[in-house]
């Protein structure tokens, strides 16, 4: 198993976010995790990548306990993740933004630079050959020398996952890889993380549209209210009375 | 491949090695030499604000403790300024650590406020600590570098390419940490702090390396500043300096790699010219400053290059538009 989620629990103040919620991660598999706004969704990949604290429960990632671990540490242990709101390094180059993910394979630092060592120059050749391979994957290669900030929202998600597979992690978390993009594109995301999938990574997603989901998920997790109430194949989950009542059935009605 | 930046360099050394030459005056001399030492303060002012985004109020303390450094060890225990020199660079690297140690681990304008304490605090402990610095009396008589073989230092003139020396080095440390790989982890947390973490990289230990090469770069301005001026008082190293480094920088150009003396020189001698009316000259800079931030943001030198951007728009055809928009500095 490459990662167990164990009776974790998140409180903010009174608030319980995430509510003893357990669920594992087979290697090579997609596993989405599904729920109406405010399920916990997002909590819960902040906590799996170190981004808050856990109040209770465990983490093990890869055999090793990780539930106190900073989030850098957690990153190197080869946990990638994407956020929610598109997240980038704006102002710099796209091409200097999949370098930048794949900064933590690289040793060098500030006397590497001031002293150009031949490990510097080896570094910067080596994250150079990566980062284009990455944007290769992602399909963005022709975006190589334009500002981040400045390239379509649709390239920016797709950027947000170069970032992510450019340091060849064992698990990439996505938050709503496929938010703010059209149905369109949709089917372009799709077969990018289906690529992921079958490139050896490992997926978790978290996900609104519900189309995405169904078509790419091995597993899915259903959370509501913080805690989870089902965890099947997507058929299962579909024909499951609570998650009609909580998710699917309050989506019809609405 | 980047030849024309090079050629640029190249020139710009050119002219800062014959000026001395043409300008006469040993007046303007000391001018032009003091707006070099300020620049290499503003280089290390550039790479903790403009490269790493951090906002830091104390950078005059650490050319303080430099200068002051380098100043008493001479005057007080005979120590010859090349030692004196590297003792005060260590002294302000180290202190710059320590204050890194808590600092670092607040964000935005909490970093600002403890790091404007820190530089009020050392200030005052500079102006009051008569037995050590003098107090308001500061140190006097400090004395120029021994010569190195043939090469003395007591005119003007070997002083000035002795600046001119330290200010190329500092020019050359901001140059090569932007093109480098850990350059790209400054500028990954000056953009996104919470996706440089998610990416692996080990943000304090990057922001305290940062802070340290800015408080070196202080503390070398300061030295340089101790052994040019001959004389030392607690002004040097109070808040009102390090806005002045701040105007400098956000005038340059934030972030890019000429800014730092542009902005320096062209405030230093604009001061000049203004000196008659000194008690007033805000009411120019003032205005001027707002004028800039509203159309120029980027400073001079990111002014420049985003008309040549816009010029090179008109000129070739769509592909690189976009990036043109894109500011240097405005990480």
């Amino acid at each position: 198993m490459l990662l167990e989620v164990i009776g974790v629990t998140k409180r903010f103040g009174g608030l319980t976010a995430v509510d003893d919620v357990s669920f594992t991660v087979e290697s090579g598999s997609i596993v989405a995790i599904i729920g109406p706004n405010g399920a916990g969704k997002s909590t819960c990949f902040n906590l799996i990548s170190g981004y808050y604290p856990v109040t209770s429960g465990k983490l093990v990632f890869a055999g090793e306990d990780i539930t106190h671990e900073p989030m850098h540490k957690i990153a190197r242990r080869g946990i990638a993740r994407t956020f929610q709101t598109t997240s980038l390094f704006r102002s710099a180059s796209v091409l200097d933004n999949a370098i930048i993910g794949y900064r933590m394979h690289t040793q060098s630092g500030l006397f590497d630079a001031l002293l150009r060592t031949s490990r510097a120059r080896r570094e910067e050749r080596e994250s150079a050959e990566h980062a284009f391979e990455a944007l290769r994957f992602a399909g963005i290669e022709q975006y190589a020398d334009r500002i981040a900030g400045s390239i379509p929202q649709e390239a920016q998600k797709r950027l947000a996952i170069a970032i992510a597979v450019v340091s060849k992690p064992k698990l990439v978390l996505l938050d709503e890889p496929a938010a703010g993009v059209t149905s369109e594109e949709t089917v372009g995301h799709a077969d990018l993380i289906r690529s992921m999938a079958q490139a050896g990574f490992t997926v978790c997603l978290v996900e609104h549209k519900m189309s995405l989901v169904m078509g790419l998920a091995d597993r899915i997790v259903v959370l509501h209210h913080g805690a989870k109430i089902a965890e099947g194949t997507p058929a299962e989950v579909q024909a499951n009375d609570v998650v009609i009542e909580a998710y699917l059935g309050a989506a019809t009605h609405a | 491949m980047p030849v024309r930046p090079r050629l640029f360099a190249l020139g710009a050394i050119a002219i800062a090695i014959v000026l001395p030459l043409l300008v006469r005056s040993e007046y303007y001399r000391q001018v032009l030499v003091t707006g070099y030492i300020s620049a290499i303060a503003v280089y290390g002012l550039n790479i903790i604000l403009g490269y790493t985004g951090l906002l830091t109020l104390g950078h005059a303390a650490f050319f303080g403790i430099g200068a002051y450094a380098v100043a008493l060890l001479e005057t007080r225990l005979g120590v010859p300024f090349w030692v004196a020199l590297a003792a005060g660079c260590a002294a302000a690297v180290i202190l710059g650590y320590l204050v890194g140690l808590v600092s670092l681990r607040t964000r935005g304008n909490y970093f600002a406020i403890f790091t404007a304490a820190i530089g009020v605090m050392i200030s005052i402990v500079l102006t009051n600590w008569q037995e050590l610095t003098g107090g308001n009396i500061g140190v006097l008589n400090i004395p120029p570098p021994a010569p190195i073989g043939p090469i003395s230092f007591e005119s003007s003139l070997a002083k000035y390419y002795l600046v001119l020396v330290a200010l190329v080095f500092a020019i050359v440390i901001c140059a090569r940490v932007r093109g480098s790989l850990f350059g790209r982890s400054l500028i990954a947390i000056a953009g996104n702090e919470d996706l440089a973490r998610a990416v692996g990289i080990d943000v304090m230990r990057a922001k305290s390396a940062a802070f340290m090469l800015s408080t070196f770069l202080a503390g070398l301005a300061g030295g340089m500043y101790a052994i040019f001026i001959g004389f030392l008082g607690p002004d040097s190293s109070g808040l009102d300096v390090t806005f002045d480094m701040l105007l400098y920088l956000i005038v340059g150009g934030v972030g890019t790699l000429a800014g730092p003396l542009v902005g320096t020189l062209v405030l230093v001698i604009l001061a000049q010219f203004l000196s008659g009316i000194d008690q007033y000259k805000f009411l120019i800079f003032g205005p001027m400053l707002v004028l800039l931030i509203m159309f120029f943001p980027s400073g001079i030198v990111g002014g420049i290059m985003q008309l040549r951007g816009m010029v090179r728009r008109g000129a070739a055809s769509a592909p690189v538009a976009d990036a043109a928009l894109a500011q240097p500095g405005a990480n």
